[in-house]
């Protein structure tokens, strides 16, 4: 939750868009119309923080033993702990559970379901600019 | 579409269609883009032709599910790869041996059905990784530890097949295991040890049962898929305490491993640790070029002028607090028969462990904590790799040994030689050492060929010398069982004799651990 309030914090836009989206939604409400408006929200945000700790937290986390987070460290990338990345997009993240990268294997659908990873990439998004 | 050796393409159409209406369409995987995750991300045939790719996947939910699968693989002579979490990497991670195989996915069944903290065991199904268990436990407040290997997502049911280790007293993870669920190949259920009688109240406290003990042809095997496990747990302990004993001598190994073999097989050392040499790492271009060509005498020298020690042991105890102190005052009364040995008192810790404490330790898979933290072994930049691992006796003759001997191919296939002690060697299991040998995987077709070729022939020249692999790559798994082969390969033949038995259609993982169904046999030599 720390995060999600330094999200707040930063990303002020994305909170107003959020809050416009919510509007809307509400708007909606009992109509299958709301689907339209999938887009990132909080609880997506927030369930992606929840399978991001299961999933990509022991490799990219921060502390000691994290071999992702050295990783990417140790090639420049900054800031290497990914949590705190404002550049990544959600076609680069997919690609790279999906694909692999490095000593970084693939993850299958039976891992990381194609909604769970939606849900990962809103919440590596979520301190983008807009 | 890729299809399965020997089946035609209407054929597996049909069975796929089967497998969708057995467990969904949803959990049928044959796209490309889905075949790819479950290809071995650690291949050593990276952009080669030889590497196999799976025709399918399919991931049932529950045991009911597996029997489904299994009946109409049968029916179609269709051959399966299980899996479990598939993260078994270094050793073929989710991906077949045999090219084209279906893989039978067993992730999405990741029940924990039991932890019992009076009695100290679990019950679990082999989606269950490390990790799965460790939270659950922790978020209950369990007073038990699991004993995780260096990678936290594996499975405690796939490891223990594999007959892989860990660091507790608890670390020989196949001997931990009591009781075992099996669905076979004709899609009959059966349950092992105590799990036979029906209501059983002991399937997980009394491992034989009643009869012949079956349970260990269905490890490193392809006889049976296994959908639930029971396995022993540590009950946690009071206290961790780690001692360093430093002998300075080249000779001095003999006493010690002698000593070391004598506290493990009294009980007094229960846990993993490794045998170095101090000599064998490090940076300094005067050590290096002593272990490129000094003499015994220069090494020794320079180890005691840098007070490192020539060989050196650290001992793990685990248990109450006045008992692992005793234990480390024990040892060092054993090793003070070598002149000059030298004591350090390592890490020490009581437990549990608050947050910030386990913050801070790197590794903190001997705690009975699950990470990932071994994943940086090759360095940040590499692509993956594999490992070479034979048994070698618990003697300092035997390191000794078989560090010249694998030096020597070193040397004979040109690489980097003068190891010093540099092959790690462990006591993962009761008894006897485990060396485990790096082998970087690189997406570059000719490295990993020479890879390969140095591979082979350290399996060979260890053969020579009486040692085999406790475990290995799918890529090797036809060459080191072609290693054990007393009596015209005896042991593989009855392998065979069990394999035709009890899956006469030959579709369970062909190929693994070199037992291949009978009409997927080649003629042996």
């Amino acid at each position: 939750m720390r995060h999600l309030a330094k999200t707040y914090e930063k990303g002020k836009g994305m909170k107003k868009a959020r809050v416009v989206r919510a509007a809307l939604v509400l708007l909606c409400s009992l109509s299958f119309a709301a689907a339209a408006f999938a887009g990132p929200d909080d609880a997506q945000i927030e369930k992606g923080h929840q399978v991001y700790n299961k999933w990509c937290f022991p490799c990219h986390g921060t502390g000691a033993g994290k071999p992702g987070t050295a990783s990417l460290a140790a090639r420049g990338q900054k800031p290497a702990v990914l949590e705190e990345r404002t550049d990544l997009t959600p076609t680069v993240i997919k690609a790279f559970v999906r694909h692999g990268v490095l000593f970084m294997p693939t993850f299958r659908k039976t891992e990381i379901s194609d909604a769970d990873l939606d849900a990962i990439a809103a919440y590596l998004t979520r301190n983008n600019k807009p | 579409m890729r299809v399965p050796p020997g089946v035609s393409p209407r054929d597996f159409s049909e069975a796929l269609k089967k497998f969708e209406g057995a467990i969904g369409k949803e959990w049928v995987f044959t796209s490309d883009d889905d075949i790819n995750t479950y290809r071995d991300s650690y291949s050593p045939f990276w952009h080669e032709a030889e590497e196999p790719i799976p025709s399918a996947a399919v991931a049932p939910d529950n045991v009911e599910q597996v029997q489904q699968i299994v009946r109409i693989a049968g029916a179609h002579k269709i051959p399966l790869w299980t899996i479990s979490t598939g993260k078994n990497l270094g050793y073929g991670g989710s991906a077949p041996l045999l090219g084209g195989s279906v893989v039978l996915d067993l992730k999405r069944m990741n029940r924990v059905i039991e932890v019992n903290d009076k009695n100290h065991y679990a019950l679990v199904e082999p989606g269950v990784s490390y990790f799965d268990l460790y939270h659950y436990i922790h978020d209950r407040g369990l007073k038990v530890w699991i004993d995780p290997p260096d990678p936290g997502w594996g499975s405690l049911v796939g490891n223990a097949l594999e007959r892989g280790g860990g660091y507790t007293p608890m670390r020989d993870h196949f001997d931990c295991h009591c009781g075992m669920e099996v669905v076979l190949a004709n899609g009959e259920l059966v349950r092992t040890g105590m799990g036979a009688l029906p209501n059983s109240k002991t399937w997980q406290q009394y491992k034989y049962g009643f009869g012949p003990y079956v349970d260990g042809i269905f490890s490193q095997s392809n006889l049976g898929v296994v959908t639930k496990m029971g396995f022993w747990l540590l009950p946690e302990p009071e206290a961790f305490l780690s001692g360093n004993v430093v002998v300075g001598k080249h000779d001095d190994l003999f006493a010690m491993v002698e000593i070391f073999a004598n506290l493990m097989n009294s009980g007094i050392v229960l846990a993993t640790t490794t045998v170095v040499s101090p000599l064998a790492y490090g940076p300094d271009p005067e050590l290096a070029a002593l272990r490129a060509n000094g003499s015994t005498k220069d090494l020794e020298d320079y180890a005691a002028r840098k007070k490192i020690g020539y060989w050196s042991v650290s001992l793990p105890f685990y248990g109450p607090a006045d008992v692992v102190a005793a234990q480390w005052e024990y040892a060092k009364r054993k090793f003070s028969a070598i002149p000059g040995v030298r004591f350090e008192d390592r890490a020490s810790y009581r437990f549990p462990l608050n947050d910030d404490q386990l913050a801070k330790i790197v590794n903190p898979v001997p705690f009975g904590v699950p990470s990932l933290q071994t994943f940086s072994i090759g360095g940040p930049r590499s692509q993956g790799h594999m490992w070479f691992s034979p048994i070698i006796p618990m003697t300092g003759e035997a390191i000794l040994e078989a560090q010249k001997v694998f030096d020597q191919v070193a040397k004979d296939l040109s690489l980097s030689g003068g190891s010093v002690g540099g092959f790690p060697v462990w006591n993962f299991f009761a008894r006897a050492f485990v060396i485990i040998y790096f082998f970087p995987i690189e997406h570059d077709v000719e490295k990993n060929r020479k890879n390969r070729e140095v591979f082979r022939r350290l399996i060979k020249t260890a053969a020579e010398h009486g040692w085999g692999e406790y475990r290995t790559h799918t890529a090797f798994m036809g060459d080191i069982m072609d290693a054990y082969s007393f009596n015209n390969h005896s042991l593989l033949r009855l392998h065979e004799t069990m394999k035709d038995a009890l899956d006469p259609n030959g579709i369970l993982s062909p190929g693994k651990n070199g037992i291949w169904p009978k009409g997927m046999r080649k003629a042996r030599a």
